[in-house]
């Protein structure tokens, strides 16, 4: 249509931007880009229904709707409502697009990698595989107390009013620089109550390392754990194995069933990354439940240049997806029987739908969280830590680069990423993964393509479980309001 | 609503911000819901409750004249749609009006 028809053209009401589901029967809207969604009542559905056969003005959908009995109150009332949840539009009114942020946009939480040493050799570590970013050449293997205290310091200054602050360690093997975690978790704890903040921590491991001593310590600093496990035996040792190729799971499965037994002070769960060979969904969730005993088990595909061999193909995608779908169903029989269930690729999703998020960023990196590498230098996220992409100062030497972080926001906004403007899933993704993007294209600004097609699946499959849920047991989603 | 039912909690925000701007103005007549003490909304403070209505909805039961309304609205609040103010446009608006009861047609129209 040329713009002199625009100008010209009755103003009509067409449909707005929305994902359509059903659940149990029930209509429902998700809409873009609120994240708000709304169960159609009849009414509103008979709306939907006439402005989705042709633009209609609004004399001519209500003279429709008188005919079919509603009365002119309720119709004004609807249209009315419709057009403010901008389900339906009116003319050409243009769509208010999300700005970016106001800096300087308080910090978080920083990930610490304490080390970028491992006493492991997965073959799809991103830190020491074919895809490695990473130049750790002239950096310190492990980041000494000083680096550790000025990061905390840092994130103490850059959060501002934040009441909660939060500290990741991260590696390389986290463990291998236990000596630190003690000190920084000591320093943080001591100086965030100085400043009247609370912190708390979590970790990633591959498990290992863990004896008495150092569960001792994740259980009284109540640091949430990560476990990186992928499935029995045979799949786990797949990748996941010693420099001299040993697998590591024999060594590690007495070390997780202590830490399970004697850390309760916060979460532990299982990280499987899947990669060619290990894609058996089903199987792994059900060894890490139900023979580990993992209350909380996620799968994350391995971020691979596509000509790798551990890559995961379409069709192995695709048997991904089919054993994320199974789970996600137990998970939606185990809501409305008031059951809480270990799937957390669901919980997580779930949360983000009922909360109704609407990312302007695909996650917090650049935003309320940084990495910290071995040497103090700051960067976007762990992924990127000791990279050229993605610097962004120096813990000690300047601390945080506030001009190159403000030019990465105005890049990577989703108002930049104009592949994902008509898309309706953008705001639970908003693009995805800046490392992923960039082991992909080269480029941390580009949308991960590649994905599409499952996120919205995904994402259609959860609202279906989500919309389920309400009609059958809205009382369990109360646990994803709190924080 | 009439069309829809907002299920998650964005929707009920954006529930909100449509009844913000579309609703009737309710105000003396919303009810605190369900377990909730009601008060009526307005200016006067919860000890003088005179208002235009009583928590059942009334004037009987008011604990003051409503004649006290005037001078509540005029002298301690100046609800400016309704009265003149006492503060800035019409400091002596009521100086020959020594009782609301008996001398009311001495209030008169203030033009801006």
């Amino acid at each position: 249509m040329s713009a002199g028809a625009v100008l010209t053209a009755a103003p009509a009401y067409r449909l707005g931007e929305y994902h359509a589901f059903e659940s149990a029967g029930q209509p429902f809207l998700y809409l873009v880009p609120s994240g708000a969604i709304f169960a159609l009542d009849t009414l509103g559905r008979e709306i939907m229904e006439r402005v989705g056969e042709r633009s209609r003005a609004r004399t001519e959908l209500t003279a429709v709707l008188l005919s079919r009995g509603y009365q002119q109150t309720e119709i004004d009332n609807a249209l009315n409502e419709l057009e403010y949840a901008e389900v339906i539009r009116y003319g050409d009114r243009a769509v208010e697009q999300p700005a970016v942020p106001q800096l300087t946009f308080p910090l978080q939480r920083i990930v610490l990698n304490v080390t970028n040493q491992c006493n492991l050799a997965c073959g799809y570590c991103y830190e020491y595989s074919a895809d490695k970013i990473t130049k750790t050449d002239g950096k310190p293997k492990y980041m000494d107390l000083q680096v550790a205290e000025s990061a905390i310091d840092m994130l103490i200054r850059e959060s501002a009013q934040r009441p909660k602050i939060h500290v990741t360690f991260f590696g390389g093997e986290t463990l291998l620089n236990f000596p630190l975690l003690r000190a920084a978790a000591d320093y943080a704890t001591r100086k965030s109550a100085e400043a009247g903040k609370h912190v708390d921590f979590s970790l990633t491991t591959n498990a290992t390392l863990l004896t008495e001593e150092v569960i001792d310590f994740l259980s009284d600093y109540r640091v949430g754990v990560t476990v990186s496990i992928d499935g029995d035996r045979e799949l786990h040792d797949r990748m996941r194995i010693f420099h001299d190729g040993r697998g590591s799971y024999e060594v590690i499965l007495p070390k997780i069933k202590m830490l399970l037994e004697r850390h309760r002070t916060n979460s532990i769960g299982a990280r499987v990354t899947l990669s060619s060979g290990v894609s058996h969904v089903r199987r792994i969730f059900d060894h890490l439940t139900g023979e580990v005993g993992f209350d909380a088990v996620g799968f994350s595909p391995a971020t691979a240049n596509p000509d790798r061999l551990y890559h995961i193909g379409t069709q192995k995608m695709d048997t991904i997806l089919g054993g994320f779908e199974e789970l996600a169903w137990e998970y939606r029989d185990a809501a409305v029987a008031g059951r809480q269930h270990g799937f957390t690729n669901a919980s997580d999703t779930l949360k983000e739908l009922h909360t109704g998020i609407s990312k302007a960023y695909s996650c917090g990196a650049g935003l309320g969280l940084l990495g910290v590498g071995t040497a103090g230098d700051v960067n976007l996220c762990h992924r990127f830590v000791d990279s050229p992409v993605g610097k962004m100062g120096h813990v000690i030497d300047g601390g945080i680069d506030h001009t190159a972080r403000q030019q990465f926001l105005e890049t990577h906004h989703l108002g930049a990423r104009t592949d994902c403007h008509t898309c309706w899933a953008r705001p639970v993704c908003a693009g995805g993964c800046y490392h992923e993007a960039f082991i992909h294209y080269g480029d941390t600004s580009a949308a991960n393509l590649h994905y599409c097609d499952w996120i919205r699946g995904w994402n259609d499959l959860c609202l279906r479980i989500y919309g389920e849920i309400s009609i059958r047991n809205a009382s369990f989603l109360d646990r994803f309001s709190e924080n | 609503m009439n069309s829809m039912k907002p299920i998650n909690r964005k929707a009920r925000k954006v529930e909100e911000a449509i009844i913000a701007v579309t609703g009737d103005v309710r105000a003396l007549q919303t009810r605190g819901g369900e377990g909730k003490i009601y008060y009526p909304m307005g200016c006067t403070l919860n000890f003088t409750p005179g208002w235009e209505v009583d928590v059942s909805g009334g004037t009987a039961g008011l604990c003051q004249p409503v004649e006290r309304d005037l001078f509540d609205c005029y002298l301690g609040c100046g609800w400016p749609a309704q009265v003149p103010d006492h503060l800035n446009n019409a400091p002596d608006w009521t100086d020959k009006c020594a009782s609301a009861a008996n001398d009311w047609r001495k209030v008169d129209i203030v033009f801006p």
